[in-house]
């Protein structure tokens, strides 16, 4: 990969440091009246996804990290790994629990989903940011009830728990923003 | 969503604080009785100074960084005090107080002391920024903020509350003295001052005269005005000394080739106006994006440029 000098780093770029890959977030250039100028970065490590900050001399280099986002279909889980296809080559990609993380409660079989591959391999999946599943279990509501109750916990297909109104029954199907966990409305079957 | 790269990233109001200041600064220089000059902003030499990174120009030369080599020619063929208002470039200068060009005014007055100078920048301030002001020695305020002494204290020590505050490894002392300037000094500076540092540590020295403070230890004859934490202006007492400048460019060539950068070749015109005679001046270099920042309490610096390096 080629390398970064710190006036090149700005915000997305996907570098290496200490052996891990992680993506740019801030880069600001300090410089005090005529001396030794300084880079202070924030970076995501994408393999933890903790936030660092580092202060680089300005100059400094670091190498690119072979990391890309590509969208592939969810095809099926055996328990160890997630397996993902390539909709246009029909490759497929194993991820283990670490890289499908809090996804793996949205994932519905067929779903689209961004997969950042490090070195060809999965790092990182989200989940698409809205999905439809239907509910498993939930305690029957009261007939006419509306919203503004504080809802009930229903059970979605994935196992994922997630709060819908009272009158929302086993069977239906559901609305959710995966990046909220929130319930979004009814799909009309 | 279409791009909206291609609109101003200044206001209309930031574009018209910019022509006033235009204005009074040439109107206060004019009652001064120091002439308007225009350099060149493209030419054969760049700067040997290891921190700053001229842009090349193939075929040409260099960007400049400054107009100081030139505007120091016109000094020694007799001009009498001179200023400008010139479009300067610095290499990976960028950031929310630095763009890779700017607008310099810089100005040099024959036979002023240092003293003096400073005196006539706080009077052009002050016609902006009416705030109290305070002189302080680079060594005191540095101690008085981190503790340490950085003409005296053990390089080792210095070095180590750089890496305690967070400075890459690898720094040598002079390096960690301006990273703890930069993040721990300069952001404790009085936010309602104006703070004129003054006697910077020899190694800073530039293109100042050197002397000896009250304990011996060489100190640049430099001053740096600061609003707040924000840098406005840097002067010198003017180096007159053709040897020593050649001397300088040497050292700093040296550093360069410590740094990994390459040697920038001295300028030839500036040390034969030097050898014919640099009468004895002070001089000082002000942004002026810096100074519509603190007049106008702009943070960022794209806020007062019509198209910043991202847009332009």
């Amino acid at each position: 990969m080629a390398n970064y000098s710190t006036s090149e780093f700005k915000s997305g770029l996907k570098v290496m440091l200490d052996g891990d890959p992680c993506s740019i977030i801030e880069n600001e250039f300090v410089k005090p009246g005529k001396g030794q100028a300084f880079n202070r970065v924030k970076l995501r490590n994408l393999k933890s996804g903790k936030v660092w900050e580092r202060t680089f001399k300005s100059g400094d280099s670091l190498e690119g990290a072979d990391v890309m986002d590509v969208e592939m279909q969810y095809l099926y889980s055996d328990g160890q790994f997630w397996h993902f296809m390539d909709p246009q080559s029909f490759e497929q990609k194993a991820a283990d629990a670490a890289a499908v993380g809090d996804a793996k409660q949205w994932l519905k079989e067929e779903d689209l989903c961004e997969i950042t591959l490090y070195n060809g391999e999965p790092l990182s999946v989200s989940a698409p940011n809205f999905v439809e599943l239907e509910i498993v279990e939930t305690d029957p509501g009261l007939k006419g009830d509306t919203a503004g109750t504080g809802g009930k916990p229903a059970t979605l297909t994935t196992g994922a728990v997630v709060r819908v109104p009272l009158f929302v029954q086993v069977g239906e199907v559901v609305k959710v923003d995966t990046r909220t966990g929130e319930y979004v409305g009814r799909i009309k079957g | 969503m279409p791009s909206r790269i291609w609109q101003p990233a200044a206001s209309p109001e930031a574009m018209k604080a910019r022509a006033a200041l235009l204005q009074a600064v040439r109107a206060f220089f004019d009652a001064h009785g120091v002439l308007e000059v225009e350099t060149p902003a493209l030419a054969a030499h760049g700067v040997t100074d290891p921190h700053i990174h001229c842009i090349e120009v193939p075929g040409y030369g260099w960007l400049q960084s400054s107009p100081e080599y030139h505007m120091k020619r016109l000094l020694a063929a007799g001009s009498g005090p001179i200023y400008q208002l010139s479009r300067v470039f610095r290499h990976g200068e960028a950031g929310p107080r630095h763009n890779p060009e700017f607008t310099m005014l810089e100005w040099y007055r024959p036979g002023f002391s240092l003293e003096q100078l400073i005196d006539e920048c706080l009077a052009l301030l002050g016609q902006w920024l009416r705030r109290p002001n305070v002189i302080r020695p680079f060594r005191r305020l540095f101690a008085e903020v981190t503790g340490l002494d950085p003409l005296t204290c053990p390089p080792a020590a210095l070095v180590a509350a750089a890496v305690e505050a967070g400075a890459p490894q690898g720094l040598d002392h002079r390096q960690s003295v301006d990273f703890l300037m930069a993040t721990q000094v300069e952001t404790a500076l009085d936010p309602a001052t104006l703070t004129v540092v003054t006697d910077f540590p020899g190694w800073a020295a530039a293109l100042a005269q050197v002397r000896e403070d009250e304990d011996g230890a060489p100190v640049a004859r430099r001053f740096e005005i600061y609003h707040g934490g924000l840098e406005l202006a840097n002067g010198y007492q003017e180096l007159t000394d053709a040897g020593e400048q050649s001397r300088r460019f040497a050292a700093d060539n040296q550093q360069r080739a410590g740094h990994g950068d390459r040697a920038m070749a001295p300028d030839p015109h500036l040390l034969a106006a030097l050898q014919a005679g640099l009468p004895s001046c002070s001089g000082v270099a002000m942004g002026v994006e810096r100074l519509l920042m603190a007049i106008h309490g702009y943070r960022d610096i794209r806020q007062v440029l019509t198209f910043p390096t991202q847009r332009a």
